[in-house]
């Protein structure tokens, strides 16, 4: 007997699959929640309607036998959690979730909303220099001695001067067939980056607004993620004042002072100026807000901040506006108005989850 | 894959002399070891080498893989019915596993040779399912992947939608008939016979019109009236028939036919051919092969088979049945002597000594199947004893809840569900509904409704199959309804008042 191979049937199910990824992105954009870490380079996503339909009978119309102890009414044991059923050959509900590596999902992503590359900014001028072992010494550490090259090179003078002997093949490297690996300088563009986010967490942004920041920053870093090698991410919380805190912290606190858009800008202007030398860094500042700003003048200092310190050093400075019952929505509009020319200033508007993909393409759009 | 090592053939040899001491009958029985990886493609494959090619393999290749690389699941036996049979041990196992897996396998193998359910299965089907795989690749060269895939997809969709019984029944037909189709539908030109030159005038006489229309009515008092005659529940084979398919769409569904009767006998005997397996594979091996070292690894493994609790274990309800039959018949305690024996004590202490046991399971393996077991032989006594419960889904807790332990219900909802190998029985009762060629199916509803979403998309598989619009008639929200489906939606009739909806 010979068994088949099933890989053929493997890669079919997966090109399947990966094309219902495809198709559903956008949806799977909106709802971020559909997504779910594994790890640190895998995420699962459940790809519905995968299965072949049949006839059958609705799962959880089904009823069925069970052994063991326990009062009528009582809950079946051994559930775990909510919604768990008892294990069995009864139907689930059949939804299929499959692995993805991050750089894949990037690659749809970039598929499904014509994201271009990113060019390295300003091409030569952010250079880091790498030692590569790709060259080869007559002297150097024994560490790093050649074996091949240097039995290679004794062979070779013992052939020239007859010393070798083919019916008793013997290669005895001396001093000068020595070869050592040695150490290249490489130039190559930085490829580190920094995130900052940055959101007003004032009264006014509810938790439909955070959770809409939440999935826009979950898509940015992964295509960010997909174009650098090193990619940091920082927090920023302001409501009248900013404060810096980590990824949960940001995505759950809510305060209920007033807002100062330009404690934040401030702040990160000194993160930048104190840990991320623009020569070294590409660096992506997105602020989130539902559009309100204090008055008194507060708005003219963000202005002058943004065009005086922070567009000159970033690569792209991006906005994103989301929609709520209490934003005056007038921030963007002022950004737009006054800082017109500025072309790594980007804004955007997000009423509904359903603008996210939009959005995203936005930010992301044009490369930089 | 390799054959036996010298060790594992000697415990070959040796349990299947045991097996035959015991009165076990079965085909020859050959043994593969594979690895994991390979055990997990066969089993991709529903246990056969070769397969025909499609993407839900790769799929349950996938689930396995990954089942057996979180250390979730892993398939322990794996057996071919097949003359003769073929079983696979992985090679990883240790070898007081690899013998529980060959005494397991001599049950199933025992199962397959008699049990009556299995009589007319191809006992070939290695050779058959490799004709089936070279048959559809030719297709697929020819006609193109995506081509042979879709309608694989739709024959696969459907592939449930057969009459289990049909193999018992003279009516049953296998191989297609193409002259079977139904014949033209036009009435026959009547002409009556004339000399050419007169041709023109008899012919075109009011006598021809009339005999014309005489026979026009003779035909069709002489069609019956319906059609199909009877409700027919053998789906695929009535589609075989009188769908509109091109010879090679034909043969592909005739073949995913073939296999699905060929697997039918395996979900109407699961808990049966299980238990059997589990029987014989703890008699042969506590009784014959285990050594003292090997006992608590086999105690874990087989309890491992056996556990379970929340769920219908097939494996634990088989076997805990067949040796409370066999202690019943060796005690006598069956017949109406004992039946009408009202006196607790008893009843508890009931034994003539009949000692029938033995011979009773091995008749009992023979004729029944999961619901002539269960309904013959699961008692009041037995279900009290195991703690057997229903358990049904509770919408405000979001749980599965213990609803009863009563017999009866218990009983009823065991029968339900294992009727049909638990899918819903459906029929066609029309193939031409309000005389537009509407193919017409029935859902026999028995309070189990249907998953609404498989329904409709299944609906639209048989529907580009038929190639006219498609319904079925069923129970929706507690509502009789009719869901019928024109290739693009389903539109939804409720069967008791004149409305209607589109979904």
């Amino acid at each position: 007997m010979q068994i088949s191979r099933i890989d053929r049937d493997l890669h079919r199910f997966q090109d399947i699959v990966r094309g219902r990824i495809k198709e559903n992105l956008r949806r799977y954009i909106s709802h971020g929640e559909m997504i779910g870490r594994k790890g640190k380079d895998l995420v699962s996503i459940p790809v519905p309607s995968i299965d072949i339909p049949r006839f059958r009978f609705g799962p959880k119309d089904q009823a069925g036998i069970g052994f063991g102890e326990g009062a009528e009414g009582k809950p079946v044991p051994g559930q775990e959690g909510e919604g768990q059923g008892p294990a069995g050959d009864a139907p689930g509900d059949h939804v299929l979730e499959v692995e993805l590596s991050i750089d894949e999902l990037a690659k749809l992503m970039g598929e499904e909303l014509e994201l271009p590359r990113i060019e390295p900014r300003g091409k030569q001028q952010i250079n880091s220099a790498r030692s590569r072992y790709s060259s080869i010494h007559l002297v150097g550490p024994q560490g790093l001695r050649h074996f091949k090259r240097s039995y290679r090179e004794a062979l070779k003078r013992q052939l020239q001067t007859g010393a070798y002997d083919p019916l008793n093949p013997m290669v005895i490297p001396i001093r000068r067939d020595m070869r050592y690996r040695a150490p290249v300088k490489v130039q190559q563009p930085a490829s580190n980056a920094v995130i900052i986010y940055m959101m007003d967490v004032s009264g006014s942004m509810g938790d439909e607004q955070k959770e809409t920041v939440r999935i826009e920053a979950f898509w940015i870093d992964t295509w960010l993620k997909s174009q650098y090698q090193n990619l940091q991410t920082r927090f920023l919380i302001h409501d009248a004042v900013a404060h810096e805190v980590d990824r949960h912290t940001f995505f759950h606190t809510r305060e209920s002072g007033g807002t100062k858009i330009s404690s934040a800008y401030t702040m990160c202007a000194e993160i930048i100026e104190d840990e991320y030398p623009p020569s070294e860094w590409n660096i992506y500042p997105f602020h989130f807000s539902d559009g309100d700003n204090w008055g008194g003048g507060d708005t003219e200092r963000c202005l002058a901040l943004l065009k005086d310190t922070l567009l000159p050093t970033v690569n792209q400075f991006s906005y994103g506006q989301v929609t709520s019952t209490y934003g005056s929505g007038q921030f963007k509009r002022e950004l737009d108005k006054q800082l017109e020319g500025a072309d790594n200033l980007v804004t955007s508007q997000i009423d509904t989850k359903d603008d996210i993909p939009d959005s995203i393409k936005v930010f992301l759009g044009k490369g930089r | 894959m390799a054959g036996l090592s010298e060790d594992l053939q000697g415990w070959k040899e040796k349990i299947e002399r045991y097996a035959r001491e015991y009165g076990l009958d079965f085909f020859e029985l050959n043994f593969e070891v594979i690895d994991y990886r390979q055990l997990n493609e066969v089993a991709s494959y529903g246990g056969f080498p070769v397969r025909y090619p499609h993407w839900t393999h790769g799929m349950s290749f996938d689930q396995l893989s990954k089942g057996y690389t979180y250390g979730l699941s892993k398939i322990y036996e794996m057996v071919i019915n097949n003359d003769p049979c073929y079983a696979y041990l992985m090679k990883e196992n240790h070898l007081v596993d690899q013998k529980l897996v060959m005494c397991h396998v001599y049950g199933h193998c025992d199962f397959f040779k008699n049990n009556v359910w299995f009589s007319r299965t191809d006992r070939q089907m290695i050779d058959t399912m490799a004709n089936h795989a070279s048959r559809i690749r030719r297709y697929i060269g020819r006609y193109g992947l995506e081509e042979v895939e879709e309608f694989l997809d739709r024959c696969v969709s459907l592939e449930r939608l057969i009459d289990v019984h049909s193999a018992f029944l003279s009516k049953q037909r296998t191989t297609v008939d193409e002259t079977a189709a139904p014949e033209p539908r036009q009435a026959p030109r009547v002409r009556f016979q004339a000399k050419s030159y007169m041709e023109s005038f008899i012919n075109a006489s009011a006598g021809a019109q009339e005999e014309r229309q005489r026979r026009a009515q003779e035909e069709k008092e002489r069609r019956p009236k319906k059609f199909p005659e009877s409700p027919e529940r053998d789906i695929l084979l009535f589609l075989l028939h009188h769908a509109p398919l091109t010879r090679w769409q034909r043969d592909i569904l005739g073949m995913i036919r073939d296999e699905s009767y060929y697997f039918a006998p395996q979900w109407q005997t699961k808990i049966m051919n299980e238990g059997w397996a589990s029987y014989w594979h703890s008699r042969l091996m506590t009784e014959k092969v285990l050594n003292d070292a090997e006992i608590v690894d086999f105690a874990d493994h087989h309890s491992g088979t056996m556990g379970g609790n929340d769920s219908l274990n097939p494996y634990k309800l088989g076997l805990y049945l067949y040796r409370d039959i066999e202690e019943r018949w060796n005690k006598g305690r069956f017949g109406s002597e004992y039946e009408d024996c009202e006196n607790f004590k008893e009843r508890k202490n009931w034994d003539t000594g009949a000692g029938k046991g033995r011979q009773k399971i091995f008749e009992v393996r023979t004729v029944h199947n999961d619901v002539t077991f269960i309904d013959t032989f699961l008692t009041e006594e037995f279900a009290q004893e195991n703690r057997m419960f229903i358990y049904r889904y509770d919408l405000e807790t979001d749980q599965y809840v213990i609803a009863s332990r009563e017999f009866a219900k218990i009983k009823r909802q065991l029968l339900a569900q294992l009727t049909n190998g638990g899918h819903p029985l459906i029929s066609i009762v029309d193939a031409d509904y309000k005389g537009h060629g509407i193919l017409y199916l029935k859902h026999t509803y028995e309070g189990i409704p249907l998953d609404i979403e498989y329904a409709k998309a299944t609906l639209a598989n048989l529907c580009s199959l038929w190639g006219k619009p498609v319904c079925i008639e069923s129970v929706y929200q507690d509502k009789p309804v009719l869901i019928e489906h024109d290739g693009k939606e389903a539109q939804f009739t409720s069967l008791d008042a004149p409305s209607s909806a589109t979904a």
